[in-house]
Parts: structure tokens; C-alpha cells; sequence
């Protein structure tokens, strides 16, 4: 199958859809970090003494710590001195208070990433927090959220509204000094979303959340929180695409959850930043910290995420099992193609009793890419009766390319079960020539197979973003067989 | 003429297989080729279906006038050539009814016609399952995904009445049937008989032909066809074996 292999990698070199940029005149602070830089953001913000403490101490704490160099990722060094840590669309001197008010420019930028925001997200009953650059710019839903008590808005805008919150959770589950890129993160961080769902609240429809890293050179340091509070439910979608750059682009995004007794939270992920060329130039570097505590009795943390974008992705999305008979979900299907480089996986830690987790992870590689699973399964000395069920399958398209699983385990407790099952295949070419002699062809026998592959995850995903995914797969795929 | 193979020779890995391979397939007609294990039966099945893991060293292949070897897999498939697969394979995840009406809906689009939409094509499907006598749930599953091997044949049998060939190469789907999934799947094949289309069965067993009456019988054997007849010659060859015939070709 020579012959097919070739012009299925020119069908591979697909160029990246959402590769554009909008003119908009960004208001930035000049590249560089420092004190200075720190207390800059934090003044444009309004921020309370407090947070610029917290923010301060990040900072230092940042310099004394070493890039970590453990992941199966290989980049240029990042210049952090070369990086501008604030930009913001320039705006009227008071924030939109609607779309009506929102750059018609902004909208059409959202528009061609087809996210129609007035319509497609109020049909779908989803409110939308969009984060362009770095500021939200549009927050819709707010009245049905509020009537149920619930708090669905910026960071910047919580930490003006209920600071108690901020100050009681910000932190509490990825402490500043957690890691470098998480140190970096609380330093500087500029916006990005939070949630919170009074006791007892099941949350009346799903939340979502755009990115986008738009002007050149910024570095985007999201901070998301969401609490679920006694008996409260959540779901939570985050999607993001970014236009091409030739630049790397730094993102290192902080995400907490709190969910306490009886709550749980459902956090999916479609993560479609731009990968970089077909010559592994560009794309955005990705080191995200993403840990949710199941604090609480019987809570339930879930994490669904769809990773097909990036040039490199470090993201360990984990749960922390602290509440007696609480539970952690990982569901992930990670792609990555030409010359990506993705290494991630979850940590599932067992404090409590009767704790328990599922880990499915889906990784498809093609092209040159590396694709790594990394997991954790940590079973501490009180979690009597802990289980964990581990599934890890990739799938190879091409010769080129790499698959790597590094399932790390930790039992300290006789009672614990930890069930681990691995498996590694190549797209058949039996499966693909029984497509073929169908008379599907070659690309839609691939999406069909590496749909199909990825089933089990998809079907975690809400609706609206099981379509998405799917649609996401097929562009990032597009024509890879081996 | 709907099939004209021509002086066909055909290696796999350096190895020839096929040594000048003669046929001539007119719609209307059935045609079964026996021979023994290893002659090239499944080979040539596989060439004319497009695998490229075969060389073709010499010859050519007619199909309605065009070059069947010229056309990839998948535009012979939407010409109208069906392989009935010895091992159909399992596709985990993928649902048997999505693949099918991707494969139809391929079909139509390369003909001009539109595709059917998913009632339709669900009326349809369950019509062909019945007269398979498969339950209900098959739609819910993966292709072939669990599926005994009785099963995977007769599968392979609906997917050929929904997409109506002019010309099927049945490559040993009576293996491994018993006798009541035999006369299903006979069911099937003599169902598509028609005076536009034909069907070649690859098969060990003159018990399949008991069934769907072949016009034809070829022997393929050592890479050549060392003797064809009507359907006598079946009966002939389960009473003799191949021994004779093999011997013949040597001297």
C-alpha cells in the first residue's frame, strides 16, 4: 500500500482552517516580566490587595524554579522576557454590557470559527463566557443563571463581585508554587472564567467557554475556578481554535475544581489550537494544569477532553479523591499529526475511602508526531477499598510516527484494585481495503475507523460537542492511513 | 461482456501466483471456480477487487469495456464489482448500518443519483434483513464486531443486496455455514441472479452449487485454469478430487 501511503500524506498536509486574524487594535503591555509587569496587570485590573500579594508571591516563587524537561517534548527554548503577559481589544472605557455593544469585528471573527454566538448558542440553550485575547468580551444567559443562583462570569468580574470566593478557593487545589508553568500562570494570569453552583443547585444548562489567542506574541494565562457546592451539578464545555502564527505562542492556562459532598462536575475539553505547518513550524505551546479536588463525600469530578490541536500539548488533566466514596473520570482522545508533540494523561490520586476512577484514553498519531500517555494512579495508605480501571489504546497512521504509554502506579493499600489494560494498533489495511471495496474512500474510511476508535470518549462529550469533535477529527486527520 | 480476463499474471512478494489466467463472465451468467488450497482462488478474488499488495506482471481485465486494473478499489466498487470477503473484517466502533449507507450513498453519488437519507435507507436495510433472516440487532452494532463466522457470511451476502452489483465474486462464503445458513445465503445469491448482473463463486464445495446452479465451473489450479465445463464437471471433481486433473496439466 506504498502507492496510497503518499498521497495520503499529501491529504494529511490540510492547512488550518481557522487561520486568521482580526484587525483589531490590541492594548498591550510591552513584552518582558518583572515585578513591575505583575503589579502593572494586576493595577489595570483593579485588582484587591490581596490577589496582587498572591500574584507577587507567584512570582517569585516562579524564579526560583526550573522549566520542567521530564516530558517526551522537545522545543526551542522559550524566551520569557520576549512575551507580552497583557493585551486586551481595545474597548469603550466601560466593558460591553451586550452583544450590541460588542466589535462587530469580534463577532465576525467568532462568526467564521463558526460560533455564532446570539443564535447557534441560544438554540443549543448554551451560555457563552467568550474570551477573546484576554478580556471577555460577552457573557449571555446571565438572568436564567442568576434566577438559580448561579455565578457564571469572568474571573476579572468575580474578583470585583465576590472576592470572599477568590480568596477562599483561588489556589486551593493548584497551590501557586504546584509547578513552573502554574507559578507562571498565577503570576500573570489576565482572565478566564468562573463558576459557582449554590448548594443543592443542579445548573440549568451547560456552560461554555471560547478561547482565542489572537494578537501576536501574547502569551494567554486563562485561570478558571468552579465550585460545586453540597448536592450541586455542573457541566462545563471549553472549545478554542487560534489563527496561524509563524511565532510560537505560550499558553499556560490554570484550571481548578472544587466539588464538595455530594456535588459533581462534568469539564470537556476540544482543544483545536493551531498545531503549526506540515513542517512543524508554529502552533501554540500548550502546558496546562488542570486538577479538580473531589473535596466533599460522593462527589464526582469528570474530565472529557478532545485534544487535536497544538504544535505541543502538556496537560495532565487529574482528580484528587479526597471525599470517602468519591469518584474521577478521565475520558481523553488526543491526536496529533505532522510534527505535533503531545504528552498527556491524568492523575487519579485516592485519598479518601471507596474512592474510585475510570482512565480511557484514545491516542491517534500520524504523520511525524509523538504522542504520549502519561498516567497516574496513586492509592494512599487510608483509601481502603480503592479501584481504579486504566484503558489505554493507541492507534498508528503511517510508519513515521510514535506512540508511548507510561502508566506510573503507587499502591499503598492491600485493599485497592488497579486494573491496567494497553493495546497498540496500525489502521488495517484489511479494514481500510474492506471500506475501499465498498466504495467509500480512503478519507472517509479513515474518519469512520478512527471514529469508531474513539467511540467510548465521544460518547462522554455533550451532544453539541460530540458533533464538533467529530468534525474536528476528521479536518485534523483527513486522509491518514498507513 | 461483462468480465474479460485476459492472460492475467499476477506476484505477490516476487512470488508468481498467477500464471495467465483466461475468463469470460456474461451478464446472466454464474460462473464457480474450485481448485485446490493455494491455487490462486483468493488471489485473483483479490486482484480484481483492487488490493495493491499484488503486482500484476502480464495480462489485462476488462469490466463492461473498461480497464479494471486502471481504477482504484473504491471507484471499481462504485462500477458495480462486489467482493464477498473470505474474512470480513471487524471494524470496532464503526455501525454496521452507518458503513453500509456510506457505501450505497458512494454509490449512488458516483452515478448521479441522490442519496437516500436514513429512513429510507433503514426501510430498506430491514427489507434485505428479513429476507436474510437477521435479527434487529445487527443495526446496533460495530461491523462485524463479534460477529460468528456464519454470521460475518451472511453479512456479507445483505450488503451485496442493498448495494446490487453487476458483478459479485463470492470468495468461499460458504465456508464454515452449516446447512441451514447455507440455503440463506444460497437464498441471497440466486436472489440477485438477473440478466444484467452475474455472480462468480469462489468454492471448495460442490454442496454450495447443490443451491445456486452455476452455468460455469472452472478449475483453477497452480495459477492457471486447467479445465472448465458445465456443472457436471463439479459434480465429476467431488467424486474424483483434483488429482486427475493436476496430473493431466503435468503431462
Amino acid at each position: 500500500m506504498s502507492g496510497k501511503s503518499q498521497d495520503v500524506e499529501a491529504l494529511l498536509g490540510q492547512k488550518y482552517r481557522h487561520g486568521f486574524v482580526t484587525d483589531i487594535e490590541s492594548d498591550s503591555l510591552p513584552p518582558g516580566l518583572d515585578e513591575g509587569v505583575v503589579a502593572a496587570i494586576s493595577r489595570i485590573k483593579g485588582e484587591p490587595q490581596f490577589l496582587l500579594d498572591w500574584r507577587l508571591k507567584s512570582y517569585r516563587h516562579w524564579l526560583t524554579m526550573q522549566e520542567p524537561t521530564w516530558a517526551r517534548v522537545h522545543y526551542k527554548p522559550i524566551d520569557y522576557q520576549d512575551i507580552s503577559y497583557y493585551s486586551a481589544p481595545k474597548a469603550p472605557a466601560n466593558a460591553p454590557k451586550s452583544l450590541d455593544e460588542v466589535d462587530p469585528k469580534l463577532l465576525a471573527t467568532y462568526a467564521k470559527l463558526g460560533i455564532p454566538l446570539h443564535e447557534r448558542a441560544r438554540l443549543a440553550g448554551v451560555a457563552v463566557d467568550a474570551v477573546f485575547d484576554s478580556v471577555s468580551v460577552a457573557t449571555t444567559f446571565k438572568d436564567k443563571l442568576s434566577k438559580a443562583g448561579v455565578i457564571f462570569c469572568s474571573f476579572s468580574d468575580a474578583v470585583r463581585n465576590h472576592p470572599e470566593l477568590i480568596e477562599r478557593y483561588l489556589g486551593s487545589v493548584v497551590p501557586a508554587a504546584d509547578n513552573y508553568f502554574a507559578a507562571l500562570n498565577s503570576a500573570v494570569f489576565s482572565d478566564g472564567s468562573f463558576v459557582y453552583v449554590p448548594p443543592g443547585v443542579r445548573c440549568p444548562m451547560e456552560l461554555s467557554t471560547y478561547f482565542r489567542i489572537n494578537a501576536a506574541k501574547t502569551g494567554q494565562f486563562e485561570r478558571t475556578l468552579i465550585i460545586a457546592a453540597e448536592a450541586a451539578q455542573v457541566s462545563y464545555l471549553e472549545g478554542c481554535t487560534a489563527p496561524m502564527r509563524d511565532e510560537n505562542q505560550l499558553h499556560a492556562a490554570v484550571v481548578e475544581l472544587v466539588a464538595l459532598d455530594d456535588a459533581q462536575i462534568k469539564y470537556s475539553t476540544v482543544q483545536n489550537w493551531y498545531p503549526g505547518d506540515e513542517n512543524g513550524l508554529g502552533g501554540i505551546y500548550n502546558f496546562v494544569t488542570k486538577r479538580g479536588e473531589c473535596r466533599g463525600r460522593n462527589s464526582k469530578i469528570s474530565w472529557t477532553q478532545v485534544e487535536t490541536g497544538s504544535a505541543i500539548t502538556w496537560k495532565y488533566p487529574s482528580c484528587v479523591l479526597k471525599g470517602d466514596g468519591s469518584v474521577g473520570e478521565f475520558y481523553s482522545v488526543a491526536v496529533a499529526n505532522n510534527y505535533q508533540q503531545a504528552d498527556t494523561g491524568t492523575k487519579m490520586i485516592h485519598i479518601g475511602r471507596n474512592t474510585r476512577s475510570t482512565i480511557v484514553s484514545k491516542g491517534i498519531s500520524a504523520g511525524h508526531a509523538e504522542n504520549t500517555y502519561r498516567g497516574l494512579v496513586k492509592v494512599l495508605p487510608g483509601a481502603d477499598g480503592a479501584r481504579n480501571f486504566t484503558q489505554c489504546d493507541s492507534l498508528l497512521m503511517g510508519s513515521k510516527c510514535a506512540a508511548h504509554t507510561f502508566p506510573y502506579m503507587e499502591v499503598r493499600n492491600p485493599s485497592a484494585t488497579v486494573e491496567h489494560e494497553a493495546s497498540t494498533s496500525k489502521i488495517g489495511e484489511d479494514q481500510l481495503f474492506y471500506c475501499l471495496q465498498r466504495g467509500i474512500s480512503a478519507e472517509d474510511a479513515v474518519n469512520m475507523i478512527v471514529s469508531g476508535f474513539c467511540k467510548v470518549v465521544f460518547k462522554e462529550l455533550p451532544m453539541e460537542f460530540a458533533v464538533e469533535a467529530q468534525n474536528l477529527l476528521s479536518v485534523s486527520l483527513e486522509g491518514a492511513v498507513g | 461482456m461483462l468480465l474479460k480476463i485476459s492472460d492475467l499474471h499476477v506476484s505477490v512478494g516476487g512470488r508468481q501466483i498467477l500464471k495467465g489466467i483466461n475468463l469470460e463472465v456474461r451478464a446472466g451468467e454464474v460462473h464457480a471456480i474450485m481448485g485446490p488450497n493455494g491455487s490462486g482462488k483468493s488471489t485473483l478474488a483479490q486482484v480484481l477487487a483492487g488490493r495493491e499488495d499484488y503486482e500484476v506482471t502480464g495480462g489485462s481485465v476488462s469490466f463492461e469495456g473498461r480497464d479494471l486494473l486502471a481504477l482504484p478499489a473504491e471507484e471499481r466498487a462504485r462500477a458495480g464489482f462486489f467482493l464477498g470477503f473470505q474474512y470480513p473484517v471487524e471494524i470496532p466502533g464503526v455501525n454496521n448500518v452507518y458503513l453500509l449507507k456510506a457505501a450505497l450513498n458512494a454509490k449512488r453519488k458516483a452515478a448521479g443519483l441522490a442519496e437516500v437519507d436514513a429512513y429510507e435507507f433503514l426501510a430498506l436495510i430491514r427489507q434485505k434483513m428479513k429476507f436474510m433472516q437477521m435479527s434487529e440487532a445487527f443495526l446496533s452494532r460495530g461491523v462485524n464486531e463479534g460477529f460468528s463466522g456464519g454470521e460475518k457470511k451472511r453479512n456479507e451476502i445483505l450488503q451485496m443486496l442493498v448495494l446490487e452489483p453487476k458483478l459479485a465474486i463470492l470468495d468461499e462464503t460458504d465456508s464454515g455455514l452449516d446447512i441451514d445458513a447455507l440455503k440463506i445465503v444460497s437464498k441471497g445469491v440466486n436472489s440477485l441472479r438477473d440478466p444484467a448482473r452475474a455472480v462468480v463463486l469462489v468454492t471448495h464445495y460442490q454442496r454450495l452449487l447443490d443451491y445456486v446452479a452455476p452455468d460455469q465451473v472452472h478449475v483453477l489450479a497452480g495459477g492457471r485454469i486447467l479445465k472448465s465445463g458445465d456443472k457436471s464437471l463439479a459434480l465429476e471433481l467431488e467424486q474424483r478430487g483434483y488429482d486427475w486433473l493436476l496430473e493431466s496439466a503435468v503431462a
